[in-house]
Parts: structure tokens; C-alpha cells; sequence
């Protein structure tokens, strides 16, 4: 059985695509040809800058004949229906075949599809691929219509037989012919040579300088690096993205170590990173024991009389420019962050818009700001550092330093307040108030972290909520998701006690009222001062309430309507996104609904401590048999309920208990009910749940020796007035009838 | 192969040897275009020639202005105004990445002990409406030259596609004489009688023209001829195509765009002197493109942009 070896040799592919490229070939080519009838044994792909490269081995040489028999009309049809069936099998009167049928003789047509040749369909299956290649972004050249991601040069296509004879695959494409040659590195071995399998192409091109599988060039790469480093007593910085992009940029890699001018060893150890990772690709290197960045890994794609060493100097003269560059950054910015204290980018941060809807950068730090002050002593940190770090958190963003590497945001702002002369924990703000970014990123801890990056993420949602840019379907351009998930572990991991309705209400109010011209400023202002006057976010509520009868006579009184909506709706945000988060943790999204339902579920913390101890209360058998008491009761009760048109809410009275276990029902419920209020008042629902276990075996003794719906009507309704108290008591812990099964 | 390894002495013979070059190989050695353009790309040569169906090779210097990387003379690697080498072939050659290596080796680079790379860079101008893929050209870690295939330019696409070569003559010619500081680099033959450093010729602009860009030139002067030009380009455009005068068919593309490469200049000038807003910017940008497309529109009609006589 043939192997099947192509190479789609072009201009330098850009290395972000090559592997995906070299997969998207690999599936292309094996499922066209399996769909033609060529199955195969294995097959493999590999890019260089250069080449996108599939061997196939042990290919069909030709995909199987197929026989198809296809029943026709009855020899006496009419003539036109039997030249239409002839027509449609593509056969001739003379290849019919005459059957008995119980309805009289027809005809029948065996039509057969010969098997092809393997270069036929392989040329057809790569001609399809070529054109079709899901390249992120593709272009055209000279005067050609041919789309690649970089002009093609050649194709070599050649089928090995057993006997190790190639057979070029016949294939031309925009002038393109296939053939079995190819080239080797661009400067070490340009020539052009022929090859006649995948073991003579891997040998050739290993002997033009060219190694051929991006996991070797990675892996040589690595070796050689971390050798070189440890020689010296460094260590390379370990990054896999850059590693795999370097490998994409060379065919031949030879690893080069430099040093850093000293002048430079005293920039942050991020900057000195980032600038040679983003501008020039390099490695760092550092010292494991100062922690400093003193060298630095290139990686050539050619060999060199030298050694390398005219090379080695050019990138060390280059990467000393962009650190001056960055060193001039540096100065600048920490001059203007000691001397004047940041002021002069906050004032510029007015004119820096953040979304034509929303203001400019420093409008949306002034909500931050208030936002952070309110929040901060409910996360246990002072009012006044909050709202202090709050307001110098984003100051960076107009640095040099962060407007030419705006991945250092953050990190710069942090390094800015220490110079600023800040307190510790403003400047520890400034950098960790955007974390956490994913669901794996670690979660801010010291109280002002927390209280502007909670302010920053709900002004973030709120924001966008109120100009109505929420996320829908895949589509989330301002990461919205991200930021309520962060909301959610800032709360959980630090078991924070807040009801997010009262900051949101608070930032849609100001949000609402100051981004309408029309809308009663004043009223805003009122919220502001009381903002100032208030030692917890309950404020927002309180205040509502308290002037809300005056509100509904002013324009104010829409705009309240609109908060409670848009509370409403960001609200159950949060609660999908939480559903999604505690499913990881083994969580029912069911579970989770019952415990949405009951009041108070905008405190995130206390919502999943009772989710937790009802979902654990669930796996345990009393669980699992006190949801199907409480469901039977649920069910007869609202069954006569609705029959009766009453609520049985009356209270039940034990002097009308006729059996042992209906007063055995009433002990347990005495005994019972005050345990598990006083428990749930505690917020101890694993206690709660303890006690609602107790109820378990009377209740289930009540339904096993009671009929509830006797011919006595007292009793009955004394029954069903007792099924009310097994409800209601239940329906403290969690809205159990929400839980499926 | 034999490297050519004699080393070139100053920035102008680099410049002499790139112009010999590829008038070598068959490119019209073209002139600057006699006005301020932000990079050589805005030369007609280029922008309007890279457009229609009709062959085109040409290659030349532009001088290129960018007010807002003045620095009084005293980067050693930024300057307000400074040269390009432009290279414009269309069809682009199936040979164009050998062609330009070959340039490189023309002006001393010794491919045996250098590492050239071709790394990915798409370039877009979104004054032009233009866009193209290709890479930036690294020499030793140091980008040298932008590498481009048009696929659009003034918003019409690009059949046949044009190769794009631009060399920073500056920075590639530091590089190759072993020059740190721009000002130290020899502007002519070290060893004439009068022998000339960069700084001898551009420190004096440098400082003159930091000094206007960034805090004398007259915004409201700018921004009304910033107007003008728009409205210019504009009119120009709106003439009928039959010159009632001579009777021919004349439309005036080039008079047209030379309006629009004045805006484009003035809206970086504006940008220097910091009138101009993040939110204006974008519509700044818009205006221009506006009249770049229009342009591009107008040359298509012409003999020279494909159009059937």
C-alpha cells in the first residue's frame, strides 16, 4: 500500500498559525480521502516557517468498486418511464436484466462505480483543501486569484509504492504543478532537490538545515537554552507561548545568550521582560538568587562563521535602544509619580474616554471611587484608604511606561504609589483591583484589594447594563461574564457579608442620573451625601425607602423604577454565572434555584453556605426521604388547597390528633421548629438541616399510619393545617419544591 | 555564491547603491514627491499606481514627515523628518523575497554571518484604506524594512497585487555603518574634503521644526486649511470629466489626492500640537480616508489607473 507525502512549500507563514495549520491539513486531507474510499493506516503533520507538510501511510492504492443494483419499472411500462430509468442508472437497454415479480416482470440495472486510482483522488481531495484552507486571514499575489496565507511557491505530492517507487500526484493549481522536489533552509541549503518518500524527505531536509518537526525545534531550543543559562548559574524564565512562537520563526534554531547592559539591570524585572518578549522575542534570564534579569536567550535561524557573534552584538544593540527607551519611560514616570504625585495623569485621564456612554476614565474612577468608599468597611477595610486607592487605581494607564506596554497596567500603578510614597496598601491596590482576570487567577485578599476591585467590577457591570450592552450568546465584547465571575470569587473566597443590591442600586442611581442631563442632579447629589454620611451600603435601601413616597412625585421616581429593574436583571446575571461556578464544585443548578428563592439572595456568601449544607443534606438518606415527606405533603396539601379554595394556615392544634403517630408528629414538630428557626437565624444550616433531619422519621410515620383526607372534616383540616407547618417549616431552610426528582 | 562584502561608507552611498540596485532590476527610479507626506506610501507613485490592472515598477526615496517623533535632535533614533526607500512592483514577482535579500546584500549585509527573518507584520493604513499582509524584515533582531502585498487600497481591492518595500533608511543605515547616534552617522564620504554628518545637515531642523510642531504652529491656521483641502479635494472631484476647454476627457485624480495628502499632513500636524481629542481623532482619520477613497475612485477611471482609453 502507498504512503502519500505532500509539502506545501510558501513565503514564511506567520508562527501564531503554523500548528493549527499543520492539524487543519492533517484533517482536511484524511477525511476527504476517506470520504473518497482511501482508508489509511496513519498519518502525521508538520509545519516549519516554510512548509506545511502531511504524511499519510499505508493509503488504499485505489478506493473500492461499488455495485449497486437499482429496481426499475415493469417490462410493459410505457417507454418514456423506461427510457427515464435508463437515463438515471447512466446504462443501456442491453445491460438490463428481467426479474419475475408477484406484480409481473421488471426490469432491474446494476450500476457500477469502478474504483479510482489514489493520485486521482488525492489530487482532487488536495486541489479542494488548497482552496478551501481555513487560514485565520489569507491574500492573494501578482496577478494570480489563488488565496494562501503567504504566496505558494511549490507543491510536492508524491505516492511511495511498496517497492519505494514515487509517483507524482498529477495536480496543478493556478500554475502551480505539483512535483517531487523541494528546498532547504532559505540561506544554508537554497538548492533544490528531489525526493522520493517521507524517509528520504525527513533525511534530506535534516541534511538541508531544516528540522522539520516544531517539537523537536522546541525541545532543541529549551535544551540548549536552560544548558547555556545553567552554565552560567542563571536560569531561563520559563514561557511556553514564547517558546512555541520562537520555534515557528526558524527552521534551523541556534540559541544565542547575551547580556543586558548594567544600566538596565535596575528597571523592574516585568519591564525588562516584557520589552524583550513583545519587541525582540527573547528569553529572559535570571539570577536565582537576587531574582534580578541579567540576560537574555535570542534564537537565530542560521549558523555562522562567527558563531554567531555579529549576530549576538545586533540584538544586543537593539535591545539596548528599546530599554533606553523604556529606561527614559521609567524615569519619566516615576518623576511624575514623586513629584506630583500622579496628578498630572489623572487630569489627563479626563480626557481619555472610556465608553461614549459612559464618560471618560476619570468619571467612571469617580464612581469607582464613591463606590469603594461604600463598600470598604463591609470588606473590613477604612472608608478613606479605599476610596484613596480607588482613585489613583487606574492613574497608570496614563504612564509612558503603560502606554507602550499596556500589559504592565497594574503592576506599573503599583510601583507608582510605592514611589508616591502611598500607603502600602493603595499601592498593593493599584495592582491587585483588576485580579482575578479567570476562573484560575488568585483572588485579591487584603481588604482595600478587595474593596476596588469589587467597586471597579460592579461599576463595570452596572455600566454596561445601563446602557444596555449586555453580553448575548457568544458575543461578550467587554467582558462582562468575566467581571461578574470575579465579583462572585471576590465575595466567596473572601466570605464577604454584602446584599449586592444596595451597590448596585447605588452606582445604576448615579450611573442613571448623571449620564442623563435631564434626570434630577439633585437627587444624585442627595445620594452622594448620603453616600458620604452612611457607614454601610444597607444606605441605598434605607434611603429609598425612607424618601421613596416623596420620590414618585418627581422625574426621579422612573429612574427608581428603572434601578429596581435593571437590580433585577444584573442580579440574576450574577445568579447564572454563580450556577455555572458552583456546578464545577459539584453543586445542582436546582439546588441552587431553591436556595435563590428564598429572601436575601444577593448575599452570595450566605446564599452558597445554604446551597452547600442543603446539597450535602440531599446526599444523605434523611435528606434524600425529608424532600419526598415535604414533596407528599406539598402535594395534598396544595391537591385541597386548590380543591377547597382555602390556605390551610391556621395552625394546627394536637387536641384533634386522633393516633399515636399524628402526636408523635406534633412532639416532633414542638421540638423541631424552634431548633431549626433559631438555627436558620444563626445562618447554621448545617444545623437546620440536622434538625429537619429529625422530622424525617415522624413525618414519615404520619404518612404510613394517617389517612389525611378522612370523612371527618375536623380532622382533616386539622391534618392538612399540620402538613402546612411541615411546609412552612421546610420552606425556611429552602424553596424545596424547586428540587427535581 | 560570492557575497558582496565591500561595506558601503556613508548614508548616501546606501541610498546610491539602493538606487542602482533596482534601477538594475528594472524598477523607474523615481523622485521624491514634492510635498509632506507621512511616509512613502502617500507618494502617488505608490498609492494611486498600486491601483487598476496596469503593470508598475518603480522605486525611489521619499522624505517622511511624523511631527509627533521630534525630539529636538536628541533621540538617537527619533526624528520628525526622515527618509524612506520605496519599492513598488505590481504584479508582485513570484522572486520578490530574493530580489529584496539580494538589495540587502547590495548594501553590505553579508547573509553568511547576519540572521534574516521574515516575521509577521500586517500592515494597514486606515487614512488610505489600505491594507496588505506581508512581514517585518528582521536583520539581527532589528526590523529593517516593512514587507507588503496589497490587497486593498482606497477601499478597492488590489488586482494585480502590488509588492511593497520600505526600508527605514535611517535606522538600517546605523545599523549597517555601526552608527549609535543618528547625528554621528556620515551623511557623505567620511574621507571628503567637506565631509558632512548627519547632524551637520538635519540637527538644526530637527530642533527648529520640535520646536514648531509642538508649540508654534497656529492651530486655527491648521485647522482651516484642513477644511480647505478637504473641500478642495472635494471640488476637484465634483468637475465633469469632459474639459470643455480642450475637449478631452481629463479627471483631475492627482490634483485631487495631492488635497487629500495636504489633509492628511495638517491632521498630523494638529495631532503633534495636541488639539486634537481621542474621539475627534477617529473622525479626523474618517475624513481622510473619505477623500483617499474618492481619489482612488477617480484614478480608476483614468488611462493610467486601467480604465479603457
Amino acid at each position: 500500500m502507498p504512503d502519500l507525502l505532500i509539502e506545501l512549500f510558501s513565503e514564511e507563514i506567520p508562527a501564531r498559525m503554523q500548528s493549527r495549520a499543520a492539524e487543519d491539513l492533517k484533517t482536511r486531507m484524511t477525511d476527504g480521502l476517506v470520504e473518497a474510499g482511501l482508508t489509511y493506516a496513519g498519518a502525521a503533520a508538520f509545519s516549519t516557517p516554510r512548509r506545511l507538510m502531511l504524511a499519510v501511510e499505508g493509503l488504499l492504492a485505489e478506493s473500492p468498486t461499488i455495485r449497486e443494483e437499482r429496481k426499475g419499472p415493469r417490462t410493459d411500462a410505457p417507454e418514456k418511464a423506461i427510457e427515464g430509468f435508463l437515463r438515471g442508472a447512466g446504462v443501456s437497454r442491453d445491460d438490463l436484466e428481467v426479474r419475475d415479480e408477484k406484480k409481473g416482470q421488471v426490469y432491474f440495472a446494476t450500476i457500477t462505480k469502478p474504483g479510482r486510482a489514489a493520485a486521482d483522488i488525492v489530487a482532487e481531495v488536495l486541489e479542494a483543501t488548497i482552496r478551501n484552507f481555513p487560514w485565520p486571514k489569507s491574500m492573494r499575489w501578482g496577478a494570480g486569484s489563488l488565496r494562501w496565507v503567504r504566496p505558494l511557491h511549490s507543491i510536492l505530492c508524491i505516492l511511495t509504492d511498496d517497492a519505494g517507487e514515487a509517483q507524482v500526484v498529477p495536480l496543478e493549481i493556478d500554475g502551480i504543478k505539483a512535483g517531487q522536489t523541494t528546498r532547504g533552509h532559505r540561506f544554508l541549503a537554497p538548492d533544490a532537490f528531489a525526493v522520493t518518500s517521507f524517509d528520504d524527505y525527513a533525511a534530506k531536509l535534516k541534511r538541508a538545515s531544516v528540522v522539520l518537526d516544531p517539537a523537536e525545534r522546541a525541545d532543541h531550543i529549551w535544551q540548549d537554552a536552560t544548558n547555556q543559562a545553567f552554565a552560567a548559574g542563571l536560569e531561563v524564565v520559563e514561557d511556553k507561548g514564547l517558546l512555541a512562537e520562537v520555534a515557528g520563526l526558524v527552521e534551523f534554531p541556534v540559541v544565542l545568550m547575551g547580556t543586558i547592559d548594567t544600566e538596565f539591570l535596575d528597571l523592574p524585572p516585568e519591564v525588562l521582560q516584557t520589552s524583550m518578549k513583545e519587541h525582540q522575542k527573547f528569553f529572559s534570564v535570571k539570577n536565582p538568587k537576587t531574582g534580578k534579569i541579567e540576560r537574555f536567550i535570542t534564537v537565530a535561524n542560521t549558523r555562522t562563521a562567527d558563531h554567531g557573534a555579529t549576530i549576538l552584538a545586533g540584538n544586543q544593540k537593539v535591545l539596548s535602544a528599546r530599554l533606553a527607551d523604556a529606561k527614559f519611560f521609567w524615569e519619566n514616570d516615576l518623576r511624575v509619580a514623586r513629584d506630583e504625585q500622579m496628578k498630572p495623569w489623572l487630569e489627563s485621564l479626563k480626557n481619555v474616554t472610556f465608553h461614549n456612554k459612559l464618560g471618560s476614565q476619570a468619571e467612571r474612577i469617580d464612581r469607582i471611587a464613591a463606590l469603594a468608599r461604600e463598600i470598604g468597611p463591609v470588606v473590613g477595610a477604612d472608608a478613606d484608604l479605599a476610596e484613596q486607592a480607588a482613585r489613583v487605581a487606574k492613574a497608570d494607564l496614563s504612564s509612558e511606561m503603560v502606554y507602550e506596554f499596556p500589559e504592565l497596567q497594574g503592576l506599573m500603578g503599583r510601583y507608582y504609589a510605592e514611589v508616591a510614597g502611598l500607603p502600602a496598601e493603595v499601592a498593593a491596590a493599584c495592582e491587585a483591583h483588576y485580579s482575578p482576570l479567570g476562573p484560575s487567577d488568585a483572588v485579591p485578599t487584603e481588604p482595600v484589594s478587595v474593596a476596588v476591585a469589587l467597586a471597579d467590577k460592579l461599576d463595570t457591570l452596572t455600566g454596561f447594563w445601563a446602557i444596555n450592552e449586555k453580553p448575548t450568546g457568544s458575543k461578550d465584547p467587554f467582558a462582562l461574564r468575566r467581571a461578574a465571575l470575579g465579583v462572585i470569587r471576590l465575595v466567596l473566597d473572601n466570605a464577604v457579608r454584602i446584599h449586592l443590591a444596595a451597590p448596585m442600586t447605588y452606582a445604576f442611581g448615579y450611573i442613571l442620573s448623571t449620564s442623563r442631563h435631564n434626570v434630577v442632579l439633585t437627587q444624585a447629589s442627595k445620594i452622594a451625601n448620603f453616600a458620604g454620611n452612611s457607614g454601610e451600603p444597607r444606605w441605598a435601601i434605607r434611603f429609598m425607602e425612607s424618601v421613596g413616597s416623596m420620590l414618585e412625585k418627581t422625574d426621579f421616581s422612573a429612574s427608581l423604577d428603572e434601578v429596581m429593574t435593571f437590580n433585577l436583571d444584573l442580579l440574576s446575571f450574577f445568579h447564572d454565572r454563580l450556577k455555572v461556578y458552583l456546578r464545577d464544585q459539584g453543586i445542582r443548578h436546582d439546588v441552587i434555584d431553591a436556595c435563590i428563592a428564598i429572601e436575601g439572595n444577593d448575599d452570595l456568601t450566605l446564599l452558597v453556605k445554604r446551597a452547600t449544607a442543603l446539597s450535602d443534606f440531599l446526599k444523605t438518606e434523611d435528606g434524600e426521604n425529608l424532600l419526598q415527606g415535604f414533596k407528599r405533603a406539598n402535594n395534598i396539601l396544595t391537591q385541597a388547597e386548590e380543591k377547597d379554595g382555602v390556605e390551610y394556615s391556621y395552625g394546627a392544634d394536637v387536641k384533634f390528633a386522633e393516633t399515636d403517630v399524628e402526636k408523635a408528629l406534633f412532639v416532633a414538630l414542638d421540638a423541631g421548629e424552634p431548633a431549626i428557626t433559631k438555627a436558620l437565624e444563626a445562618e447554621d444550616f448545617v444545623g437546620a438541616m440536622a434538625a429537619m433531619a429529625a422530622l424525617r422519621a415522624p413525618i414519615d410515620g404520619f404518612f404510613e399510619g394517617v389517612q389525611v383526607n378522612t370523612d371527618n372534616d375536623i380532622i382533616r383540616r386539622n391534618r392538612l393545617n399540620l402538613l402546612n407547618r411541615i411546609r412552612q417549616i421546610c420552606l425556611q431552610a429552602a424553596d424545596l419544591t424547586r428540587i427535581e426528582g | 555564491m560570492a557575497e558582496q562584502s565591500d561595506k558601503p561608507r556613508s548614508f548616501q552611498e546606501i541610498i546610491l547603491r539602493l538606487q542602482s540596485y533596482w534601477a538594475g532590476k528594472g524598477c523607474a527610479v523615481m523622485q521624491p514627491y514634492d510635498m509632506e507626506v507621512g511616509a512613502g506610501t502617500f507618494h502617488p507613485a505608490t498609492t494611486l499606481r498600486s491601483l487598476g490592472s496596469k503593470p508598475w515598477a518603480a522605486a525611489y526615496v521619499q522624505p517622511s514627515r511624523r511631527p509627533t517623533d521630534g525630539r529636538y535632535g536628541e533621540n538617537p533614533n527619533r526624528l520628525q523628518h526622515y527618509y524612506q526607500y520605496q519599492v513598488l512592483i505590481k504584479p508582485s514577482p513570484p522572486d520578490l523575497q530574493e530580489l529584496y535579500l539580494g538589495s540587502l546584500r547590495a548594501i553590505g549585509i553579508d547573509m553568511g554571518v547576519h540572521d534574516i527573518r521574515f516575521v509577521e507584520d500586517d500592515w494597514e493604513s486606515p487614512t488610505l484604506g489600505a491594507w496588505g499582509l506581508g512581514w517585518e524584515v528582521w536583520c539581527d533582531g532589528m526590523e529593517v524594512s516593512q514587507y507588503t502585498y496589497f490587497q486593498q487600497v482606497g477601499g478597492h481591492d488590489c488586482h494585480p497585487v502590488s509588492g511593497e518595500l520600505t526600508y527605514g533608511l535611517e535606522r538600517l543605515a546605523m545599523y549597517v555603518l555601526g552608527i549609535d547616534h543618528v547625528m554621528d552617522m556620515p551623511f557623505n564620504d567620511p574621507d571628503a574634503p567637506i565631509a558632512l554628518s548627519y547632524g551637520d545637515v538635519f540637527r538644526q531642523t530637527e530642533e527648529e521644526y520640535s520646536r514648531w510642531n509642538f508649540d508654534v504652529a497656529n492651530t486655527e491656521v491648521l485647522l482651516r486649511h484642513f477644511e480647505e483641502a478637504e473641500a478642495e479635494c472635494e471640488a476637484i472631484l465634483s468637475q465633469q470629466h469632459d474639459d470643455p476647454k480642450t475637449g478631452k476627457r481629463i479627471i483631475m485624480a492627482h490634483p485631487a489626492y495631492d488635497q487629500c495628502i495636504k489633509a492628511s499632513h495638517i491632521f498630523n500636524l494638529l495631532d503633534a500640537r495636541g488639539v486634537i481629542s481621542v474621539t475627534e481623532r477617529q473622525a479626523y482619520i474618517g475624513r481622510v480616508r473619505a477623500l483617499a477613497k474618492k481619489c482612488a475612485d477617480a484614478f480608476v477611471q483614468t488611462e493610467a489607473g486601467g480604465a479603457a482609453a
